[in-house]
């Protein structure tokens, strides 16, 4: 308490500064990335053409006519709301389960799930592909990506509604229980309703998450259900060429996914702490 | 109807037993109360009768029909919660027609009874209100009305008037015995409040630790306590217990005898003692009596008008045929 009562000059100055500081740092790959969509392959690479450079539209001309950007945006789109659904479909349930119902074992189970999301998933790579290409014969489909993102996402999922969930009062879903609400019901009627906030910020950041994941999707697909990420791999070119065409599909990838959390950002704050913020 | 039978129930939780084997009839049409200690389970022997809570052996019947399985949803009970539990996200009206509404009744038979409950609850005027935007008795009313509309087998009730004002509890108090009354619904009502329990119940069970101590009247419970815990919990202000000679010259081990039941005289009695406090509520004085020889304190209750000072030497006399006598088990020697 000490600490905010006593607003020195020094801290009122330096933290926001230094906030700037870390935000620029943060901003400036993007800003970076940004830039270099608008240059020729040629100046990217130029330093004296970092910042003055003559603007040109061909990288973004040239995705959309030789890699058909929307083929992947479309699957991209597909995947991320679709294994969005999924996991709230699944994640609702469970995460009311665990809130209302505990058992001696939800705390451990709680854990349990969310250790999976510590081990790395390069040691399931060659299993995961052999699976799903040789036996189960769904490689590169929708259903594969919707089903691995799903599953990729639904611990951290159930961990935040849980958090919600927890914060509405037993009394009203006891309430709900005496008023001859059926299971079904308690969730339709009451729980979704009450954290409504709460479950917007989770599938907002899940499709986020969805959006962004790269390892799967890159690997588990060759065409047909290949996402934005997949796209940007492609235009990875190893001696550093192309970074105008790369950066120009970067762009193109991210670009949706920042606007969404702008326009967003009050949920995904709240989201991101975890309801902390009221 | 509504005839609850508990037989047999028990309740643990984890390794601790709150609730040791129990029996206990509720008769339709009775306004129970569940009153003891806190913590005593009076809470959660209510939400097993409820379902909110499963019962870890023992059955509960309700009508003839074994429902010790059954979800709370299915056992046709309505209850007022402490915290009224009103739904926050709907209005006054939508909270009140949920149940209905989840019981498929049509609208025009929601609406209906909607306005029946809140013309009888004064809650006309705010139906369209979100409970957010609601005073506390008016919260409470809407608990209630929410309660009463679907013609339950019988009502729980834990402590709903307890996050009340005074005044308003009063209030309360007399709309929910004039609503048992019309209604002739049976009606278990969980309080720590003499008050209420004596007013209100038909049937008083006390508890302590989970044990039923007694069940009976409210005349009855102040009349013939069976124990030394019933005699010192039913009646406020609390029974004197005296032990020692004057015990054992009636053949006790210990003697009860309410504050009410002696009498005061500043020339003589049966005992002598010197005043401590004397606490004045207008209608009655409490005296506070230090030095009798029998107890730390004797309370006695004396009429308003009367006033002594600290220091100021009394004397007492009991009322003998109001002297209850326990054994040294603490069990009522008649
Ligand atoms: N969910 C639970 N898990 C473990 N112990 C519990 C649980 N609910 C109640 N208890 C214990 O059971 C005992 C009885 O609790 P209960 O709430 O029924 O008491 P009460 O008589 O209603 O008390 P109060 O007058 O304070 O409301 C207490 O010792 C309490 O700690
Ligand atoms: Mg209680």
């Amino acid at each position: 308490m000490a600490i905010v009562a006593h607003h020195s000059r020094f801290s009122k100055i330096a933290w926001p500064v230094l906030a700037w500081i870390v935000a620029l740092l943060f901003f400036f790959p993007i800003f970076w990335m940004l830039l270099t969509s608008f240059k020729t392959d040629a100046d990217a690479v130029k330093p004296e053409h970092l910042l003055f450079f003559t603007p040109t539209l061909e990288n973004y001309a040239n995705m959309t006519e030789n890699y058909d950007y929307w083929r992947f945006a479309t699957n991209s789109v597909i995947a991320s709301v679709m294994a969005t659904a999924v996991t709230l479909f699944v994640g609702i349930p469970s995460a009311y389960a665990m809130a209302f119902n505990p058992s001696r074992s939800t705390k451990d189970m709680l854990m349990w799930m969310l250790s999976t999301k510590m081990l790395p998933a390069a040691g399931v790579l060659y299993p995961m592909t052999f699976l799903t290409k040789n036996i189960l014969g769904i490689f590169d489909t929708h259903f594969l990506i919707i089903l691995v993102l799903s599953l990729i996402n639904l611990p951290i999922v159930i961990w935040m509604l849980f958090t919600y969930f927890k914060e509405i009062p037993r009394d009203i879903i006891e309430a709900g229980k005496m008023d001859g609400v059926s299971t079904w019901g308690e969730i339709r009627e009451i729980l979704i309703p009450l954290a409504w906030g709460g479950i917007a910020s989770t599938a907002l950041l899940c499709f986020i998450f969805c959006w962004n994941e790269a390892y799967w999707t890159v690997r588990l697909t060759t065409t047909d259900a290949a996402t934005l990420s997949k796209l940007i791999e492609g235009n990875r070119a190893p001696e550093g060429l192309f970074f105008g065409r790369l950066s120009a599909v970067s762009t193109a990838a991210v670009g949706p996914i920042v606007v969404l959390g702008w326009f967003c950002q009050k949920q995904l704050v709240q989201g991101l702490t975890f309801g902390a913020v009221k | 109807m509504g005839r609850i039978l508990l037989e047999n129930v028990t309740k643990s939780f984890g390794d601790a037993q709150v609730i040791p084997p129990l029996d206990l009839v509720i008769d339709d049409g009775e306004f129970t109360v569940f009153v003891g200690p806190s913590g005593c389970g009076k809470s959660t022997l209510l939400r097993l009768i409820a379902g909110l809570e499963e019962t870890s052996s023992g059955t509960i019947t309700i009508d003839g029909l074994d429902v010790t399985q059954v979800p709370p949803s299915k056992r046709g009970l309505a209850m007022v919660f402490q915290s009224y539990a009103l739904y926050p996200h709907m209005t006054v009206r939508k909270n009140i027609a949920f149940p209905m509404r989840m019981a498929g009744l049509s609208q025009a038979e929601q609406d209906k009874r909607v306005m029946t409950a809140a013309k009888s609850l004064n809650l006309v005027d705010y139906l369209d209100r979100k409970p957010g935007q609601l005073s506390g008795g008016q919260r409470q009313r809407v608990a209630i009305g929410r309660a009463i509309v679907r013609d339950p087998t019988a009502f729980l009730f834990d402590e709903p008037l307890s996050n009340l004002d005074a005044a308003l509890r009063v209030g309360m108090r007399l709309e929910i015995s004039e609503m048992h009354k019309r209604m002739q619904t049976t009606m278990i009502y969980v309080t720590h409040d003499q008050v209420e329990a004596m007013t209100m119940a038909d049937k008083i069970v006390v508890l302590q630790a989970g044990v039923i101590e007694q069940v009976g009247s409210p005349l009855e419970l102040y009349r013939s306590p069976c124990n030394l815990f019933v005699a010192g919990f039913i009646g406020s202000p609390k029974m004197n217990f005296i032990t020692g000679t004057e015990a054992a010259n009636r053949h006790a081990h210990t003697l009860g005898v309410r504050p009410e039941h002696i009498a005061v005289s500043t020339q003589t009695g049966a005992w002598t003692g010197r005043v401590s406090v004397s606490e004045h509520l207008g209608s009655d004085t409490f005296l506070h009596v230090h030095e009798t020889g029998l107890a730390d304190t004797l309370t006695v209750r004396t009429n308003g008008e009367i006033s002594f000072k600290h220091g100021d030497i009394i004397h007492l006399t009991p009322r003998e045929e109001m002297v209850h006598r326990f054994d040294a088990a603490g069990l009522r020697i008649s």
